[in-house]
């Protein structure tokens, strides 16, 4: 017995904002009210483009207690896998969708004295959504916000009319101006929470220097979806469904699964929630574990694979699905 | 639906009882003729037959009233059975919607919730409330939202916040509670407050229970049942009150079996809370006395075997060491070696 919790949706409006990012807000088909979510929250945008069907993770944007509608803003990526392009080029107002339920991997730890936020790019989403819900509750924050140039940088002056440019701190690449991470970091007050959201280089690069300034981990706060990483093309045997299925080079494992009809858990599909952990029963060649999730002795024991990121490189996989 | 609430007491004389309706509406926690620790969790959906506790989301039965007066008296002898820790406040917000907006609509008898943006208006007949307020501002309420509605709700109430990969007991109402302390686990995390549950943790069932919460998506709540057993109906059979109820297990003789023991199953839910990403975890106590249960056929057999055969480490843990002897003894003459249905509802 599952419950279908899925959401259809009508795309109410699709605003350029910045170069190569557009949003899109979404009302209910049914007229009910979405969910309240918390700040930080992500959805699974269900598309039917053509033949396929893609399904991505996009963090909510519009504010946390909004029911009449969700919000996103997505990013066209140059070698888009499919879902941006599609999102960019093919969807039209008016046209129907479907959303998962919201999803919270990148919540703010409510004990926090004051939140620091760092956003990279498009990496901005989330923290629209935490902002809100931040200024509602009273809380102490500020963003620093990076972009390459004034016109790639999504929604940064409505930002700072919003919560003032004391508080919003933009930084622009163009104008060779960086967030001064160190000075950022090296003189808080106890109970100060980091936040990060932004291309992967950022993020690492921000956490390791809050590590040498001596953050507690547990202060320190990151968010990365993973696009799969493309690769060679593999087999997959579904030992439980006594199966064979291809796994093509631009395809996740999951994505196969799934275009073979065979249900498996999800949650993120970016690498970072543990819900798709698969057994692995035997592989003729070498896993190649691209999540977050795993630990590095669990990874190494080439027991367990997560199939939304992760694939092989070699023939085939046999899988406990 | 309309409810005959019962005028009754879980203390002193006891006078609870079941009435005949609610017997067979009872959670049944044994789907077999045995028992052991899993990680039994399914989707908290409508099921069962028409008027099962499964039947609603939160469940309001026929000692709602009575229940609410002994939560009340537990309070007022130890205010420290609620406490909610100050970064909780929008999960408090979130029960408080949760519970008034299932209450409201599945019983629009007793309760009714009427919104005018965040300007609230409550009406709980039963306990002749009425309470207008403004949703997110605490100032509006007589108490804290956590007391304010867990005080017209029944089961306990824990809220338990989730970071650093862990859950952590951070606010909650405990007053119906199986011999734990709100006040001792609060601030734990959850390996923490089950370290005292034996056997479970060695075949790893805390573990893959925690991966599983933490995940735990908003509108698909889920439910297990576990279960216990208490001398006397007493709801509150907390360690802060031991010396009051632990006596009783040595009071027990064949010929009051049918009275006095009752099994105390604890239906459990789990919500993830919408605005603080928290989880709500609701344990609803119901308590049926053998010679309740055994008007069930079904259940005196299936319960006379999962007693007899009971590992002794839970045995002990459950603290049922005294007087299961006699409670066997008594429930064999209802077990007459016939075969049982699967699944937990009466044939």
């Amino acid at each position: 017995m599952t419950i279908n919790t899925e959401m259809k949706v009508r795309v109410a409006k699709i605003t350029p904002v910045a170069d190569k990012v557009k949003r899109f807000r979404f009302e209910r088909t049914d007229g009910q009210p979405m969910p309240v979510f918390s700040g930080g929250a992500h959805i699974i945008v269900s598309m039917r483009d053509g033949q396929v069907l893609r399904r991505n993770p996009y963090s909510l944007m519009s504010a946390p207690g909004d029911t009449s509608g969700y919000e996103i803003s997505v990013l066209r990526v140059e070698n888009s896998r499919g879902g941006s392009a599609f999102l960019h080029e093919k969807l039209k107002e008016g046209d129907t969708l479907v959303l998962s339920q919201p999803v919270n991997l990148f919540p703010f730890d409510h004990r926090g004295k004051k939140h620091i936020m760092m956003a990279g790019g498009i990496g901005i989403t989330p923290f629209m959504a935490m902002m809100e819900q931040m200024e509602l509750e009273g809380r102490a924050f500020e963003l620093h916000y990076a972009v390459r140039t004034r016109s790639h940088g999504a929604y940064w002056k409505e930002l700072q009319q919003r919560y003032g440019a004391h508080r919003i701190k933009i930084y622009c690449d163009a104008e060779k101006l960086f967030i001064p991470v160190d000075a950022i970091l090296e003189n808080q007050p106890l109970g100060t929470h980091l936040y990060v959201c932004g291309p992967a280089g950022m993020i690492s690069g921000v956490l390791g220097k809050a590590r040498t300034h001596g953050w507690p981990k547990e202060n320190l706060h990151s968010e990365e979806f993973l696009a799969p990483p493309p690769g060679k093309a593999f087999q997959v045997k579904l030992a439980r469904a006594n199966r064979t299925i291809d796994v093509a080079s631009h395809q996740s494992i999951l994505e196969a699964v799934e275009a073979a009809g065979i249900d498996a858990p999800y949650l993120c599909r970016g690498g970072a929630c543990g819900q798709c952990e698969t057994a692995v029963v035997s592989c003729d060649g070498e896993l190649e574990h691209n999540d977050h999730f795993l630990e590095p002795d669990e990874k190494a024991s080439g027991k367990k694979i997560m199939i939304c990121v992760s694939r092989i490189k070699g023939n085939a996989v046999t899988l406990d699905l | 639906m309309n409810i005959n609430f019962r005028n009754e007491t879980f203390r002193d004389d006891y006078t609870f009882r079941n009435s005949p309706e609610t017997i067979r509406r009872f959670p049944f926690p044994f789907h077999e003729d045995k028992y052991m620790y899993s990680v039994n969790m399914e989707p908290h959906v409508p099921a069962g037959p028409a008027g099962h506790a499964y039947n609603n989301p939160i469940d309001v039965d026929e000692h709602y009233v009575a229940e609410m007066r002994d939560r009340a008296l537990v309070l007022k002898e130890d205010p420290l059975r609620y406490q909610a820790l100050p970064h909780m406040m929008a999960a408090q917000w979130d029960t408080l919607e949760l519970l008034m907006e299932s209450q409201a609509a599945a019983y629009p008898e007793h309760f009714s919730l009427t919104k005018d943006g965040d300007r609230w208006h409550w009406v709980n007949r039963p306990l002749g409330i009425d309470q207008t307020f403004t949703f997110g501002d605490a100032s509006t309420l007589p108490m804290e939202p956590l007391e304010f509605i867990t005080r017209q709700a029944q089961g306990d109430f824990c809220i338990v916040d989730q970071r650093d990969g862990n859950l952590w007991m951070d606010a909650g109402m405990v007053t119906t509670q199986a011999d734990w302390s709100l006040d001792f686990d609060v601030g734990m995390n959850f390996f923490e407050w089950h370290g005292p549950v034996p056997l479970a943790h060695e075949i790893g069932v805390f573990e893959r229970a925690l991966k599983f919460l933490l995940n735990l998506q908003q509108g698909k709540p889920v439910r297990r049942l576990n279960w216990t057993m208490t001398i006397n109906p007493r709801l509150d059979t907390s360690p802060e009150n031991y010396h009051k109820w632990g006596p009783d297990r040595a009071t027990v003789t064949p010929e009051n079996v049918g009275d006095k023991v009752h099994l105390r199953c604890e239906l459990q839910s789990l919500w993830r809370l919408p605005r603080s990403n928290a989880i709500l975890f609701v344990i609803r106590c119901y308590l049926i006395k053998m010679e309740e249960l055994v008007t069930i056929p079904k259940w005196g057999r299936r319960f006379h075997r999962v007693l007899r055969d009971l590992p002794p480490e839970l045995i002990d843990y459950k603290g049922l060491t005294r007087y299961r002897p006699a409670t066997v003894e008594w429930l064999s003459k209802f077990d007459d070696g016939k075969p049982t249905t699967p699944g937990i509802y009466p044939d």
